[in-house]
Parts: C-alpha cells; sequence; structure tokens
C-alpha cells in the first residue's frame, strides 16, 4: 500500500491506523494534528481510523509563525 | 501606580494587551527570554509539517511563559484551507481560539478580505472564537464584527514590514465603529509605535517580528510591555489638544512693569485664544 506522508511516498507492507502512523514520527501525541485528503482525523478517532491505498496525510505540530 | 485595566475578549480577561507573535526568533531560548519580559498572556503558533528532526517545543517554551496558545491560520489564502487549517489546530491545541489569516499575496501579504468573512462566517456557526487578521478598513471591520468575530485585529502597515501605523485615522474610526476589542495586529517596528496604537484607543496590540528580529529581543519585549502600557494610560487620562501656536502655562497676569516705558508692550501681553487644531 502506497501512501504519501507530508508530501513524501511511504511504502506501508501492512495495515496501520493513523495512532500507529503518528508514533513513528513523533515521540508525543501534544500539539500534534493529522489531516487524511483534506479532511481532518480528530485526535479520538486516530486508532480507528486506517489508512487506504493512495491517502495523503499531513502529520502537522505547532510552529513558529504568524 | 494605577491597576491597569483589563482586556477582555468572549469573556475573559487579560491583564496583559500584548499579544505576541513566535515568528522570526533565531533560537526557542530566545523566544523564551522574549516572551517572559513581554508579559504577554497569550502567544500565536502556526501550525506546519511535523518536523521529527527538530530540537524543542515551541508549545512548551509558551507554556513556561505562563501563556495561552492562539492557533492562527498563517500561510492560508483561501477560505477552505483556513478552516481546515483552524480545525485541525483546535484538535492539535485543544482550543476553539483561533487568530484568523487569510492572505491575498505573497508580496504585501495582505488579507483576501472576502474570504476572510467567509472564513469567519463559518468559523463562528463551528463554535470558534474568531480573531481575524484584517485590512485597516473600517467598513471590512464591521462585516467581521457583524458575523461574530469576537475582536478585530487591523494591521498597521504589511506583516514584517516594520512601517508602523500608515494610517492612524482609520484606526480611530474602526475603534469608533466596531464594540467589540481591536486589536492592532502587523507592523509594528518599535516601541513608539505600539504606544500609538493603544493612544489611538486600540485595545491591545499583537506583535512579533519587532521585538524576535531587535537586536536585543527579550530588551525590545520588556520596551513593548512598557509601551503597551503607557499607550493605555495615556489613552484613558486624555490627551491635551493640539495646537498651532503656544499656551503660556504661567500666565501674564500680576506680571510686575520692569520696562523703563510703563506703556511698553508688557502692559498689553494678554493670553493667546486662538483656537485648538
Amino acid at each position: 500500500m502506497k501512501v504519501t506522508v507530508n508530501g513524501e511516498p511511504l511504502e506501508l507492507s501492512e495495515p496501520a491506523n493513523v495512532a500507529e502512523l503518528v508514533a513513528r514520527s513523533a515521540e508525543s501525541t501534544k500539539g500534534v494534528a493529522v489531516a487524511v485528503n483534506t479532511e481532518l482525523v480528530p485526535k479520538s478517532t486516530w486508532a480507528e481510523h486506517w489508512l487506504t491505498d493512495g491517502d495523503r496525510i499531513e502529520l502537522l505540530k505547532a510552529a513558529q509563525g504568524g | 501606580m494605577p491597576q491597569p485595566d483589563p482586556m477582555i475578549i468572549a469573556g475573559e480577561p487579560f491583564s496583559s494587551r500584548l499579544v505576541m507573535g513566535t515568528g522570526g526568533a533565531p533560537g526557542l531560548d530566545v523566544l523564551e527570554r522574549a516572551l517572559i519580559a513581554s508579559g504577554t498572556q497569550m502567544t500565536t503558533v502556526a501550525l506546519r509539517r511535523l518536523d521529527p528532526d527538530a530540537p524543542g517545543s515551541v508549545l512548551d517554551v509558551i507554556e513556561r511563559a505562563g501563556s495561552r496558545v492562539l492557533p492562527n491560520t498563517a500561510g492560508c489564502f483561501t477560505a477552505a484551507e483556513a478552516v481546515l487549517t483552524a480545525k485541525l489546530a483546535r484538535d492539535a491545541f485543544e482550543t476553539d481560539w483561533v487568530k484568523l489569516e487569510v492572505i491575498g499575496d505573497e508580496d504585501t501579504l495582505l488579507p483576501e478580505v472576502t474570504e476572510l468573512v467567509d472564513a469567519a462566517e463559518q468559523l463562528v456557526a463551528d463554535g470558534f472564537v474568531v480573531l481575524p487578521y484584517t485590512t485597516d478598513d473600517p467598513v471590512v471591520a464591521r462585516r467581521l464584527e457583524g458575523v461574530g468575530c469576537a475582536a478585530v485585529m487591523p494591521l498597521g502597515s504589511p506583516i514584517g514590514s516594520g512601517s508602523g501605523i500608515r494610517n492612524p485615522y482609520n484606526l480611530a474610526i474602526i475603534r469608533e465603529q466596531v464594540s467589540v476589542p481591536v486589536i492592532l495586529d502587523a507592523g509594528i517596528g518599535t516601541a513608539s509605535d505600539a504606544a500609538l496604537a493603544m493612544e489611538l484607543g486600540c485595545d491591545g496590540v499583537l506583535l512579533a517580528t519587532a521585538v524576535t528580529r531587535a537586536h536585543d529581543p527579550a530588551l525590545m519585549a520588556t520596551a513593548m510591555r512598557h509601551a503597551v502600557e503607557a499607550g493605555r494610560l495615556a489613552h484613558l487620562a486624555g490627551r491635551i489638544p493640539r495646537r498651532l501656536y503656544a499656551r503660556a502655562s504661567t500666565g501674564f497676569e500680576g506680571m510686575p512693569t520692569l520696562s523703563p516705558d510703563p506703556t511698553g508692550p508688557e502692559a498689553t501681553r494678554t493670553y493667546d485664544d486662538r483656537p485648538d487644531l
């Protein structure tokens, strides 16, 4: 299964949910938000939201600016 | 010292009227010292792609400085992008407050006001407390208040330009025409700009670059804190009218005649009674 994470292609050999994907990149879920295919995936549903082929995922966190 | 009156936004009091941005700081340690020196109680952050290698957390810095987090939608060019960014920020930071920014072009970074009003309306309907960054146009400010924004945040001059307040008359009109708090956002270059905004009647000032890119950010943050407080007090105190000619603080009454000529000019001197400007 191929997905795109923050603009970079990622090959997943087995099914993964959003919670697992976040855990690969972030030490803590504090201040992290996720969009899949330009829709918010609320933190409370990360473990139940399974990724599908072609998904475009944005993993976001707080940054200086604005 | 008189107790400063709080700025109240959406029913919440802030004893500091200085809202801080975080862009432009050379490092998180510098930012932390500046935020603490500013005395701010509200600090805005952007939402960007997670970088696993980036050191430290801007959220921890803001927390240690004793400030609440105000997420922003910096970098959004359409209402749809801004609304989604606000929803992502609400999920990330567990706050329904948002500094709404919808930018029209990359050169001026001026607000795209039609998209801004559209996004504000959608976010208010979704329960957000919306603080929109807008132009210094009083008509747009009234529209934003009309769709339910909790404050309006007009610019003084373009973001990061440090050009101060280019149209003070518009700000004065906005302050008269809306009843929600008015926070001057963007363009502040130095302390006198922040003081002027407050003297004009603004309820608060939001700035970032003027502090973060100053030679000594913590020192400039201290200057800004004092400027905002001084400007607020001056506004409450009520300035004297401007005059073209002098008005003597000491009158001519009781002046002795010390000239050898008792009919000389001293005998006929009077107060200037020309009108104020």
